[in-house]
């Protein structure tokens, strides 16, 4: 295909795969959304020296009953996404619509329903679930925060189908969370998020804090969940061979932004962005076949600080494509290149087309600004208490 | 003879009031200039502790050690503190997995390698700091002349990690122990650190044991491949045969449950069952036998033995998986 036949207006109708805006039933999206951090210092840290740019304006669409995956290396601003689309943090800039709605124009109650419908399961399952509360007690809080809590017959019966659902046994639910393994916890995290009957599930990280041989079972289970409940998911993790297998699309962020959005397969045969294809070429394969023959492409140098991001293409300073115009100036927008295929590079035309070849790299020294790593991450003290205020 | 011969490696840690716990169960592996080996597994399967008998660095109190630790005919095991802590500077370098921990965070980075330059090679404070931003630029660290003057603190990650390797290279080691070495990296920067450490084996015959639980890594990097389970090597062969045919069900298992990045989409994964917890000991049965598929009743009665099953594999199990049957590929 001539490359250059793949470009199109954003809003124009793209015949294949993607189809009009206004046709995908998108169950969640994200508009314009920014997440700034004040850097605070002085005595009282009252003064405001500068900004983490953690989100820096991302637009994705997460459509119902499939599976988003947000992939990306650490402190590109996942995490904090996920949270801003919860309103765990509070968005800087930008619109949240959740099934039609805006989720900044509702309040109290409407929140509170809205809310029960999205539900986030954390990376860390040991410290996302309270030790001193027995499995019983954590599943049923999130009941009654929405007073779903509909008598002891009832209720029993749920919690002990959702223990089946996720695999555990019905005698768990007396047990406290340190007699579970990494694997069964997380299996317990799941089994919260579930209580409320939500229609969308932020998962975090959800398998990176399990040993190999465990993560399998989760991604399964996910799986499986997904088919009997009819759920939608925005899975985020650093890990693109997890996020592949589980997503139809996924979107790949750098230092704050989206840089590249493709289905599963697409991406992974044809990577537009120049640091998705760095990224892909990065990750090992268990295979030494594979191994032996690859060629990667190794960036120099490291992320550059949130606090301090490069001008125009937030990947010039790394990118082995980068040209004398337009990448240091212009930040480029992400936009259709293919159908169903967007990317944020001024040049991915010419680099798809091999048009623009790879070159040297000088590494560019960052600094670590001592601004950002002692900010205290302040979040709720508890997750439910976050999720259900 | 191999630079690194290890024999029978076992640490048993003992508490007052508990029962001894047998952490690394009798392993054994060589290393030869310009190898790199391989020991892989899950957590807690005595990965860290192996790497750490040999160094000499775990606490004398509570760890009992025993086995050989050969290094070029001189067992290890046998030296005295002070002898080790020579030997640690000039023989064997160590990088671990968590670059800040293990690097001094009110020394400049700079003194940390000229430290090492001056007493393990007689150099000279001037001479030492020249060799040391050689070093660090040799590692891939701009602008190492600056660096040098700099804190822990002030470096991220990768660097860090880089920082580490130049000091564990500063006094030009023969064998280097990895431990996790890019576990806390981004996997961009995974990738410039394991090209670093191929080089190093590559240019300076150095022997190289890598301590890993990506599978990914080891079948890029190591020559050989130790699969470490419970504290016992269940299995080991060199890397192509191994991850063409993995013989023991755990290293099986391992392999068809970890999503490959280029394998065709919408296949299950096959996850092992349970987890480590359900493991039984060794003393008399097999630690996985809970959760293989291929158990036998002899797995929970029979420690089973290691068995040399010829081209250099060897392998821990009653009941291994069938080599897969090689198709004639014409050509
Ligand atoms: N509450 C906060 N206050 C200040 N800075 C923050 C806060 N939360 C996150 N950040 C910063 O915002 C950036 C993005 O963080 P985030 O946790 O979203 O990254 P991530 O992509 O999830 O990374 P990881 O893969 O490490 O989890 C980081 O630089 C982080 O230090
Ligand atoms: N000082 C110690 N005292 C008692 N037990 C210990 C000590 N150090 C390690 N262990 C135990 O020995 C076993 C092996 O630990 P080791 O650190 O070698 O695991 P590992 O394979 O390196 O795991 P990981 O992948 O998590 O680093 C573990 O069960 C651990 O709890
Ligand atoms: S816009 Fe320029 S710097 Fe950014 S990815 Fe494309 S080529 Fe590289
Ligand atoms: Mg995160
Ligand atoms: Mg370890």
């Amino acid at each position: 295909m001539n490359p250059q036949s793949g470009v199109r207006p954003e809003s124009g109708a793209t015949p294949g795969p993607a189809a009009p805006e206004s046709t995908v039933d998108e169950l969640m999206s994200v508009q314009g959304i920014k997440v700034h951090f004040p850097i605070k210092r002085g005595l009282l840290l009252d003064r405001t020296v500068g900004h983490v740019y953690a989100v820096d304006g991302v637009d994705l669409g997460v459509r119902r009953g499939e599976t988003y995956g947000l992939v990306g290396e650490s402190g590109c601003g996942k995490s904090t996404l996920g949270r801003a689309i919860l309103r765990l943090t509070e968005p800087t800039a930008g619109r949240v619509v959740f099934d039609g709605t805006d989720l900044s124009t509702l309040k109290g109650e409407s929140l509170r329903t809205m809310r029960r419908r999205m539900q986030m399961v954390f990376q860390d399952p040991m410290s996302s679930l309270d030790p001193r509360q027995s499995v019983e007690s954590i599943l049923v809080e999130g009941l009654r925060a929405h007073d779903l809590d509909k008598g002891k017959e009832s209720t029993g019966k749920r919690l002990r189908e959702l223990l089946t659902a996720v695999g555990l046994a019905s005698t768990s639910l007396r047990k406290y969370p340190h007699e579970f393994s990494g694997g069964q916890r997380q299996r317990i995290g799941i089994a919260r998020a579930l209580t409320v009957e939500p229609d969308l599930i932020i998962a975090d990280e959800p398998v990176s804090a399990l040993d190999v041989s465990v993560q399998a079972q989760v991604v399964n289970l996910l799986e499986e969940l997904q088919d009997q409940f009819g759920l939608t998911y925005l899975v985020i993790a650093h890990d693109l061979a997890v996020v592949r297998h589980i997503s139809d699309r996924v979107g790949v962020m750098y230092l704050g932004g989206l840089v590249e959005e493709a289905s599963s397969d697409d991406l992974y045969a044809e990577p537009l962005h120049p640091y998705t294809r760095a990224l892909l070429s990065a990750i090992p394969v268990p295979d030494p076949l594979v191994e032996d023959r690859r060629e990667r492409i190794l960036l120099k140098g490291d992320l550059p600080s949130p606090a301090n991001p490069p001008t125009g293409c937030r990947f010039h300073t790394r990118c082995p494509w980068k040209q004398e115009t337009k990448c240091s100036t212009e930040r480029p927008e992400l936009r259709e290149v293919l159908p169903g295929h967007r990317v944020a590079c001024h040049w991915a035309e010419d680099i798809r087309a091999g048009r623009i070849r790879p070159h040297e790299v000088e590494a560019v020294l960052v600094e670590e600004d001592g601004i950002s790593p002692d900010i205290p991450l302040v979040g709720p003290a508890s997750v439910t208490e976050a999720l259900n205020p | 003879m191999a630079l690194l011969e290890v024999r029978d490696l076992t640490v048993v840690f003992e508490r007052k009031g508990e029962q001894p716990f047998t952490a690394v169960d009798h392993v054994s592996f060589e290393v030869e200039p310009g190898q790199t080996v391989g020991l892989v597994g899950e957590s807690g399967c005595g990965k860290s502790v192996t790497s750490l008998a040999i160094m000499g660095l775990l606490p004398k109190r509570g760890a009992r050690v025993s086995g050989t630790v050969g290094y070029e005919g001189t067992n290890l095991l046998s030296l005295s503190d002070r002898e080790m802590r020579d030997r640690r500077g000039r023989d064997l370098g160590m990088v671990f997995q968590d670059p800040l921990s293990s690097l001094n965070p009110v020394v400049p980075i700079g003194v940390q390698v000229t430290e090492v330059l001056e007493r393990h090679r007689d150099m000279s404070r001037k001479k030492a700091m020249v060799e040391a931003a050689d070093l660090l630029d040799k590692v891939g660290i701009p602008d190492p002349t600056r660096r040098l003057s700099e804190y822990p603190h002030q470096l991220s990650g990768g660097m860090r990690q880089r920082a580490l390797i130049a000091i564990a290279l500063a006094c030009r080691p023969r064998l280097l122990i990895a431990d996790e070495p890019t576990t806390a990296l981004d996997v961009t920067i995974q990738a410039q650190i394991l090209a670093l450490l191929k080089e190093l084996v590559r240019d300076m015959g150095t022997a190289l044991v890598m301590i890993t639980h990506d599978l990914g890594v080891v079948a890029g990097l190591c020559d050989e491949v130790n699969v470490l389970y419970a504290g016992r090597v269940v299995e080991k062969a060199e890397r192509h045969e191994l991850f063409a045919a993995p013989r023991h069900p755990y290293t099986h298992g391992l392999l068809s449950s970890i999503p490959r990045l280029d394998a065709p989409r919408g296949q299950k994964l096959s996850p092992i069952k349970g987890s480590v917890a359900d493991n039984i000991p060794w003393d008399h049965g097999c630690a996985f036998a809970p959760r293989c598929p291929n158990a036998l009743d002899v797995c929970v009665q029979v420690t089973p033995a290691q068995e040399d099953i010829g081209g250099g594999r060897l392998l821990r199990c009653h009941n291994p998986v069938r080599p897969p049957v090689v198709e004639e590929v014409s050509a």
